[in-house]
């Protein structure tokens, strides 16, 4: 152990480390996804779509209804899909924590299974969008990302922010920050139109531009600082914020030290 | 003689036979500068104008001025094989492929900031401490002209990357154009050369931003500096400072060190912040096309009290006759800084007419001394920021999970009521003060020492304040009013009394203050 | 004003010796101090030589707080603010603590010109304009006048060619009866069954050389096409009529200030200007719900061709954009 905490300021630690902590996420997270996979015949996925159904009267039905047909303060789940309930229980916003404007981002009350079976039970009410296959989402591979810019200036800039930092909308609802989001769920997000956001169906914007636009995003949540510490890359606000504190501020401060006779 | 001396001497003949100016400049040597910090902002605006012309000369090596369309194929990836203006690609070109290119556009867009902060930063030590009046009008009025040229340059200057957001503020710009009746539509065509955003108007800004306006600010920059040196510096009230001398440092060597140092700080600062601090990050908004936009699309911060103004206009629209007055773009964009620019521009003026105070003044005041400046001087701060608030309101809702509909709100009410309640509360605070200075001058500080009296009594002990600072408290005029009768000596009304009427009731709210000390009152104490 | 204090007389500017003036000690010390603020600027300069040298543009460091950073651009910036931020505090420091620091009092003299020179001055102007004889010469003033008014046309006259005029351009947009909708970026054309409800789609007029749309067209051509449930829509019958299955179409281009209006909230079916906030209600007819902006977004009338197609319709029967002198709102 001492020999080990020798190494720990070690100019290759910090990556070293990221790639371990990349490493066990990723395969935490293909083992968990494995496990979903394991479902391919008719009678395991009946006995997901049971446990989906008991998991949705405890912890769902209150809001949504018994038969998830929606209530006076949830809406109907009949047809979302399974792909809507992975988006929304996967990323933590259902169930919702307190009834304030807008779901939030958080830590997801459900595993992944119990989320697999939740979504199973939900998209065996109604046809919906089903969750994308890690196949199709490619993005690396099928991607462009300066089309995906272009695509994400067009149709997400204008709430989620130029570097995808999220904004303001009505009423204090926001548009979240992209950064961090996982590459599937922005894709749920986008054939789904999850709260306040609009459904871009794939004959607008096609799979193949989907995954440019995540290609994008994920590009941009890559980048390195060019230029410097980004104050949150939300425009000239904190730029001016900062001009007023650190600019004028030192140069006040210098100035009262010019100025006062030396002892 | 030592033969620098030797070689410096030959030199100093040489020029003053031919041009004589030993005299003025020996005169010049021995002018004197008054230390004070505040003093010291006049000259960051200064420096950092050098700064953006150095480093603005430095851009436009590669700068390519044109709206003509090009496909990008430089370095940076996420843009690659994008259609944009080859503006927006030199500039990406500078940031990526020229060394030290990225950090001077940060210079330079830092200095600019930092310049117009520095301005307003000085405007506000003029103008509470009262450095405008007889005989600096001029100079004033040539401040306020520098700070109207620094919102036009500033504009121009972030417009020019041709970036997401300068084309959304040039977006605005042009609707601000299109607003103005009569010609407005034809100004607008004229400007960019066509329907917006045109062919012609990046190449046209660039030679105003470039050459025009910063010609008028080397102008107007050396006539406001010549008059500060020909009409020497104010000072603070201090002892043996009088309106007749100006004590403090001799240009050479002292002022001289101190000032040209202080021009290598503030160029230190500004490389400081560009070096750590990324400001205006171009390449992630992309080129700039109309029918795109991005959440949080505001103004560098000087511009944004105005589109905090735009923000909260009422929808109000006139249609008559075939024809259209925006007046919710023509009252924020237009009218109020109008009036704003023009009240700032002529107060030196208003204020003498009020007070009648028609003599030269050297010596600062102290701004508790004139609540009703200091009153309005806050009550127009406070009016700019509720509209900068408002300029960033999806900002400050996001952040610190507000509703932009209740900042909106807030702002609009905001606008009306928080400056006059600024003006009350900085009035009552400033005569506060005054009486407190009337307390330490009657009976010095308090020294939190207890003292029991053989009677029992207990008192604190007041220790005597030092002979400066006492003179300091009692250097100022004692405020009066002006008397203006409004029947002439035969009992015939004046002529005009309506204009009397209101001079002689911002007169007498001009002269509420708290009396000074007087003699026999210092007697009293001292007898007590 | 015999109430008033007299101020007390002490115009003596009291000079107190520095450490520095008195303590050799304190003297070396800020010579020292003074050398080794100079030092660290030629430390500066030559950190900034050597990233600009050596430092390669792909390389990164991690610093905290400001993240992964191009270790060139901080090295030269860091350098360069270094060279130049030390010299000067050293020669402050000098200033201050090595230079003399006696105060020294000017006199200052008032603005006034003596009344001789006033004199001479009038005098002097009097006999000029005397000399000019322009009340005498009636002829002369009037044409003087006549060129000098003249005389300010053509500066201005020689600025008309910096643009075309006006004309209809901002009247008109590139839609027409028969239109078709296509998606941007893509330009491909859109079936009425592509959008589900909920759906929001950036469309362009379908031109002959997509690919070469001046940014001009883009300006006012931009249409957001939204899709809600026919139940939704509370428009009059004519507006209702300019929908096609409950997909509505409005300018993108903001009625106040020519923003792209684009944040559309598929719950409240809001749509949200980022620029100033306007806001405006799509079941409506995109009236205005709050902010600034004082027409609703005009709409778009469209339907679908025979092979499905999304098409307009008609061209917009209102101007797009911001508002102006000529435009007729009524």
């Amino acid at each position: 152990m001492k020999r080990l905490s020798r190494y720990r300021r070690h100019k290759a630690a910090g990556p070293f480390l990221m790639i371990l902590a990349l490493l066990a996420i990723g395969t935490t997270f293909s083992v968990a996804s494995a496990t979903v996979k394991q479902a391919p015949n008719a009678f395991a996925r009946s006995a997901a779509i049971d446990e989906g159904k008991q998991i949705f009267l405890k912890g769902c039905s209150s809001c949504h209804g018994l038969n998830a047909e929606g209530g006076a303060i949830a809406p109907s789940l009949i047809g979302v899909g399974a792909a809507s309930v992975d988006f929304q229980v996967g990323t933590g916003r259902m169930p919702m924590a307190d009834m304030s404007t807008q779901a939030m981002r958080k830590k997801p009350v459900y595993s992944a299974e119990q989320t697999a079976a939740l979504a199973a039970y939900v998209a065996s009410l109604a046809p919906g969008p089903a969750i994308p296959e890690d196949s199709v989402l490619n993005y690396e591979r099928d991607g462009n990302t300066a089309q995906g810019g272009e695509l994400f200036r067009n149709n997400c800039a204008m709430c989620h922010n130029f570097a995808g930092q999220g904004g303001a909308l009505t009423e204090g609802k926001y548009a979240p920050t992209l950064m961090g989001v996982q590459p599937k769920q922005i894709y749920e997000a986008l054939i789904t139109g999850p709260q306040s956001m609009p459904v871009f169906s794939d004959k607008t914007i096609t799979p193949a531009e989907k995954l440019s636009l995540i290609k994008w995003i994920k590009s941009a949540e890559s980048e390195p600082n060019l230029g410097g510490a980004t104050m949150g890359r939300i425009g000239p606000v904190t730029e001016g914020l900062l001009a007023w504190v650190l600019g004028i501020g030192m140069l006040i401060g210098i100035a009262v030290w010019l100025t006062t006779r030396a002892r | 003689m030592t033969p620098a001396e030797k070689t410096i001497g030959t030199v100093a003949n040489y020029v003053d036979e031919r041009i004589g100016a030993a005299g003025w400049v020996k005169k010049s040597l021995n002018k004197v500068f008054p230390d004070h910090w505040s003093f010291m902002l006049g000259e960051v605006c200064m420096y950092s104008f050098i700064i953006l012309l150095l480093s603005g000369t430095f851009l436009t090596f590669w700068f390519d001025p044109s709206q003509r369309d090009v496909i990008y194929e430089g370095v940076y990836a996420p843009l690659k094989g994008l259609k944009m203006s080859a503006a927006y690609a030199s500039t990406l070109d500078i940031s990526f492929e020229v060394r030290g290119g990225l950090l001077m556009r940060q210079i330079h867009h830092w200095a600019a900031n930092i310049f117009m902060a520095a301005i307003v930063a000085h405007l506000l030590r003029v103008f509470f401490t009262g450095a405008f009046r007889k005989p600096r009008e001029f100079n004033w009025i040539l401040g306020i002209l520098l700070l109207t040229l620094g919102f036009v340059e500033g504009l121009f200057g972030y417009s020019l990357p041709d970036d997401l957001l300068s084309g959304t503020g040039l977006r605005i710009t042009s609707a601000i154009i299109q607003a103005i009746p009569v010609v407005g539509t034809y100004i607008s065509f004229f400007l960019f050369g066509g329907a917006f955003p045109g062919v012609g108007f990046i190449p046209r800004i660039f030679t105003l931003h470039v050459l025009l306006i910063p010609g008028a600010f080397l102008a107007v920059i050396t006539i406001h500096v010549m008059l500060v040196w020909y009409q020497k510096h104010t000072q603070f009230p201090g002892v043996g400072r009088t309106e007749k001398n100006v004590v403090g440092h001799p240009i050479l060597p002292v002022y001289m060190a101190k000032a040209g140092g202080f021009f290598f700080v503030v160029f230190g600062v500004i490389a400081f912040l560009s070096a750590i601090a990324s400001i205006n990050p171009i390449w992630l908004y992309g080129p700039y096309t109309p029918g795109q936009i991005s959440a949080g699309s505001q103004p560098d911060w000087y511009m944004g009290w105005l589109d905090g103004l735009v923000r909260m206009a009422p929808p109000l629209e006139t249609h008559a006759f075939g024809h259209t007055v925006s007046w919710n773009i023509l009252i924020p964009a237009l009218i109020v800084p109008g009036i704003v620019f023009t009240g700032m521009a002529l107060y030196p003026f208003i204020e003498s007419w009020i007070t009648g105070d028609k003599r030269e003044h050297h010596l600062l005041d102290r701004p508790r001394n004139v609540p009703n400046r200091t009153a309005l001087g806050v009550m127009s701060v406070t009016f700019v920021m509720v509209a900068l608030i408002n300029g960033g309101n999806d900002i400050f809702a996001t952040n610190f999970s507000l509703s932009i509909n209740e900042i909106m709100w807030f702002s609009r009410i905001g606008i009306f009521v928080l400056p006059p309640l600024a003006f009350i509360i900085t009035k009552r605070l400033c005569l506060s003060l005054q009486r407190a200075d009337r307390d330490l001058l009657l009976h010095g500080t308090e020294t939190g020492r207890l003292l029991r009296l053989p009677h029992g009594e207990f008192v604190e002990v007041h220790a005597p304040i030092s002979a400066e600072k006492a003179f300091i408290l009692q250097s100022h005029e004692q405020a009066t009013s002006l008397e203006i009768e409004e029947v002439d000596s035969r009992g015939v009304r004046r002529p005009g009394s309506f204009k009397n009427k209101i001079q002689r009731r911002l007169s007498r709210a001009h002269a509420v203050a708290v009396p000074k000390v007087t003699d026999q009152e210092l007697k009293e104490i001292e007898h007590h | 004003m015999s109430n008033e204090l007299t101020p007390n007389e002490n115009p003596v500017v009291q000079h107190e010796p520095r450490a520095t003036d008195t303590n050799p000690k304190a003297e070396k010390r800020a010579e020292q101090q003074v050398a080794i603020l100079f030092g660290l600027s030629a430390l500066g300069s030559i950190l900034l030589v050597y990233s600009y040298v050596f430092v390669t543009k792909d390389v990164f460091i991690f610093i905290p707080v400001m993240g992964n950073q191009n270790a060139q651009q901080l090295g030269i910036g860091i350098g360069m603010a270094m060279s130049l931020f030390f010299i000067g505090m050293a020669a402050i420091h000098w200033a201050k603590t090595l230079m003399s620091d006696t105060e020294v009092v000017n006199h200052r003299h008032e603005f006034r010109s003596s009344d001789q020179d006033r004199e001479e001055f009038v005098q002097t102007v009097k006999q000029g304009v005397a000399g000019v004889q322009l009340g005498r010469r009636k002829l002369i003033k009037r044409s003087l006048g006549a060129a000098i008014g003249l005389f300010a046309v053509p500066p201005v006259l020689l600025l008309r060619d910096l643009g075309p005029l006006p004309k209809k351009q901002l009247e008109t947009t590139n839609w027409k009866p028969g239109t078709r909708l296509v998606t941007d970026p893509g330009n491909r054309p859109i079936l009425a069954s592509d959008l589900e409800v909920g759906a929001v789609v950036q469309v362009l007029p379908a031109v002959e050389n997509s690919d070469e749309r001046p940014l001009s067209d883009i300006a006012k051509d931009p249409v957001l096409l939204i899709r809600l449930r026919p139940q939704d829509f509370q428009l009059t019958p004519e507006k209702f009529a300019m929908t096609h299955d409950g997909i509505i179409a409005f300018s993108k281009i903001c009625s106040h200030m020519g923003c792209a209006v684009a944040l559309y909230e598929q719950q409240t079916k809001h749509l949200l200007c980022p620029c100033h906030q306007s806001t405006f209600d799509v079941p409506r007819g995109a009236k205005v719900i709050f902010g600034p902006a004082a027409r609703p977004l005009p709409q778009l009338d469209i339907t679908v061709d025979s092979e499905g197609y999304l098409i307009a319709r008609a061209a917009f029967s209102e101007p797009v954009g911001p508002s102006f002198w000529e435009r007729n709102s009524q």
